[in-house]
């Protein structure tokens, strides 16, 4: 008799681990799926350990050298003032990712936030927050970000938070259209019901339901402001030299492209590889959270 | 119908008021001043005070906005360049052609190869044609635009000579520019019209019209394929944003001045009054084709119209009930 209700205690502790379990699982049949993550953590692991696997700094200039083609001393071959792109590129990975994964966080929590709001609360909180949504959302997002940047001035910070606006209404959008799925739904009565508070239901119950469309749409949106980074710097606003970013060192090497040609290729490569890999990883998430879209 | 275009436009107001309020404030709070920045450190502090007093820069915040606004919507005036001092609505409207003309290009290449793409994989779904066409696609959506850009002009320009890298002129001064812009869009569509195809390959109408012995040509092309097109065209109203944000880019680096090119040239000589003019005039544009895409859906899916025709139908309490009918057969 006991032990069957401590088994019936445990059930949803046991539920809930095998859902996610499941997920794992399903993700881990599907082959660009885990490509995907194979690569976006080789290129974290690259963007963690720079120092110890860029052979050069990424600011020494070695005026003798200038624009070598690539050679086994340098892999991907030396710019206009002789520092070795491949480690220019090692570097660089530092900061597109980081960009990329902080910009969507700080989006995507505050699209939920409001969203939450929005869904939750409804009425005349829902079309105040939606209303600013819609123009936010008729401006197209990199142009958002150019103006941003434009006041805030060039700067990691600076860029990243011109970017994470971007990331804002579609999260938002997300959540709320979440929130009113599941609003009707018996287990948040029970809960208004033995009078948990506002905060503790939606952080308890609301948000752990709604939130698998979210969660995709971010990690498909890493990649997005990946690209959104590397283009304000090519057009000279984001991160300045002698930092190397991705973006600005194919801007660098664009007058050059007749003569040193490796210049604008591998950043631009490392951008690819970093954006495709978050793309199979997000197609994949997306199809192990709802099995249904597949088949 | 035409109350449904009239109410659209009618929602449209706010929003393109909203979008203009919101650029002219993040550009309000530009820090520093920008007229000393524009002027040069040898400016005395009269030269510098003049020139706000010209601009209107000592106004206080909702003085600037109303005049700008009035300005902008009474008069269609975006003031004058700050650098140039020539008026900047004479210039937008003569660099938009030159945008839209890639936009378009972009648009139809995107619908040209990006649907076939797609309806492609979906057929072939889970075999060899499925997994190359959904390969290139997610490539297409990974490299950034100004990337394939500089490849395109590597291979085809440099290398082989066979288009020129930068300028305007003859039709062959697009084709570099619109295929690095289409690129994204055309791995989008593709994978939109993939996932919609194979939603609607699964309905019991096409097993229906299987069933009853149509060739899977008929099936495909009759039955699937204008069911499926609905949410491709959203897709199309979507990656506008992209597109127009794109060419700010890819005018620069083949050096077409369009609008997105003066944007980029108002960014590196601090005209702080051409960006916020260009940011407003392509957001305002790209409201405006989003509206046309959100009509032609309306058009085109029945329900959309049903839904009209039945709320007329219902106000107007049967009065019309005939007339309806007789126009919807």
């Amino acid at each position: 008799m006991l032990t069957t209700t401590s088994a019936e205690l445990t059930m949803p502790k046991i539920k809930k681990r095998s859902e996610l379990a499941a997920v794992i699982r399903r993700l881990s049949k599907n082959p660009s799926a885990v490509i995907g993550f194979v690569v976006a953590v080789f290129l974290a692991l690259i963007a963690i350990f720079a120092p110890l696997i860029a052979p050069y700094p990424y600011d020494k200039q070695d005026l003798m050298h200038t624009r070598q083609p690539p050679s086994a001393q340098h892999l991907f071959g030396t710019d206009e003032l002789g520092r070795d792109v491949f480690s220019r590129v090692i570097w660089g990975s530092r900061f597109s990712l980081t960009v990329g994964l902080f910009a969507v966080l700080l989006g995507s929590g505050i699209g939920v936030f409001f969203g939450s709001l929005a869904g939750y609360f409804g009425g005349l909180v829902d079309d105040i927050v939606m209303r600013f949504i819609d123009i936010l959302q008729s401006i197209p997002d990199i142009l958002l970000a150019i103006t941003i940047s434009v006041v805030l001035g060039p700067g990691f910070f600076n860029t990243l938070l011109a970017l994470s606006v971007g990331g804002i209404p579609m999260a938002c959008r997300l959540m709320r259209a979440g929130i009113l799925g599941i609003r009707k739904q018996e287990y948040l009565e029970a809960a208004v019901a033995i009078n948990a508070s506002t905060p503790r239901i939606i952080l308890r119950h609301v948000l752990p339901n709604s939130f698998a469309p979210v969660l995709v749409s971010a990690t498909m949106m890493i990649g997005h402001i990946i690209l959104g980074a590397a283009m304000l710097s090519f057009i000279g606003l984001g991160v300045q030299p002698p930092i190397p970013e991705w973006g600005s060192m194919i801007a660098g090497g664009r007058s050059l492209i007749r003569s040193c040609p490796w210049m604008v290729t591998f950043p631009g490569i490392f951008i690819m590889l970093a954006v495709l890999a978050l793309n199979m990883f997000g197609d994949g998430l997306r199809d192990a959270l709802d099995p249904k879209l597949k088949k | 119908m035409s109350r449904y275009i009239l109410r659209r436009l009618v929602q449209l107001i706010p929003v393109v008021l909203g979008v203009t309020i919101l650029i002219f404030t993040i550009m309000y709070l530009i820090p520093g001043d920008p007229v000393k920045m524009m002027l040069g450190a040898d400016a005395t502090i009269a030269d510098i005070e003049a020139k706000r007093q010209e601009l209107g820069l000592n106004d206080p915040y909702l003085v600037r906005l109303g005049k700008f606004l009035r300005d902008i919507f009474l008069h269609f005036d975006f003031g004058k360049s700050w650098v140039y001092n020539v008026p900047v609505t004479e210039e937008l409207l003569r660099r938009l052609p030159r945008t839209l003309i890639i936009a378009a290009a972009c648009i139809l290449l995107q619908i040209l190869v990006g649907i076939p793409l797609g309806i492609i994989a979906a057929i072939n779904h889970n075999r060899w044609g499925d997994r190359i066409a959904m390969f290139i696609a997610l490539f297409g959506i990974s490299m950034p635009n100004f990337w394939i850009a500089l490849m395109l002009v590597l291979y085809f320009s440099v290398r082989l000579g066979w288009l020129p890298p930068y300028g305007i002129g003859g039709i062959k001064y697009y084709i570099l520019p619109v295929i690095a812009n289409a690129f994204p869009g055309i791995a989008t569509q593709a994978r939109q019209t993939r996932s919609s195809m194979l939603e609607v390959i699964r309905s019991d109408f096409i097993t229906t019209a299987r069933a009853k012995g149509m060739s899977e040509f008929q099936v495909i092309f009759k039955h699937a394929l204008p069911n499926a097109l609905l949410p491709v065209i959203t897709v199309i109203g979507n990656g506008m944003g992209r597109l127009l944000a794109g060419t700010v880019v890819i005018e620069s680096i083949f050096s077409i001045p369009g609008v997105g090119m003066y944007l980029v040239g108002g960014i590196n000589t601090r005209d702080y009054n051409v960006v916020q003019s260009s940011v407003i005039f392509l957001a305002i544009a790209f409201t405006l084709i989003m509206l046309l895409v959100d009509l032609t859906y309306a058009m085109i899916d029945p329900r959309i119209k049903a839904q009209f025709a039945g709320k007329k139908r219902r106000r107007k309490r049967h009065a019309h009930h005939h007339k309806c009918r007789t126009h919807h057969a």
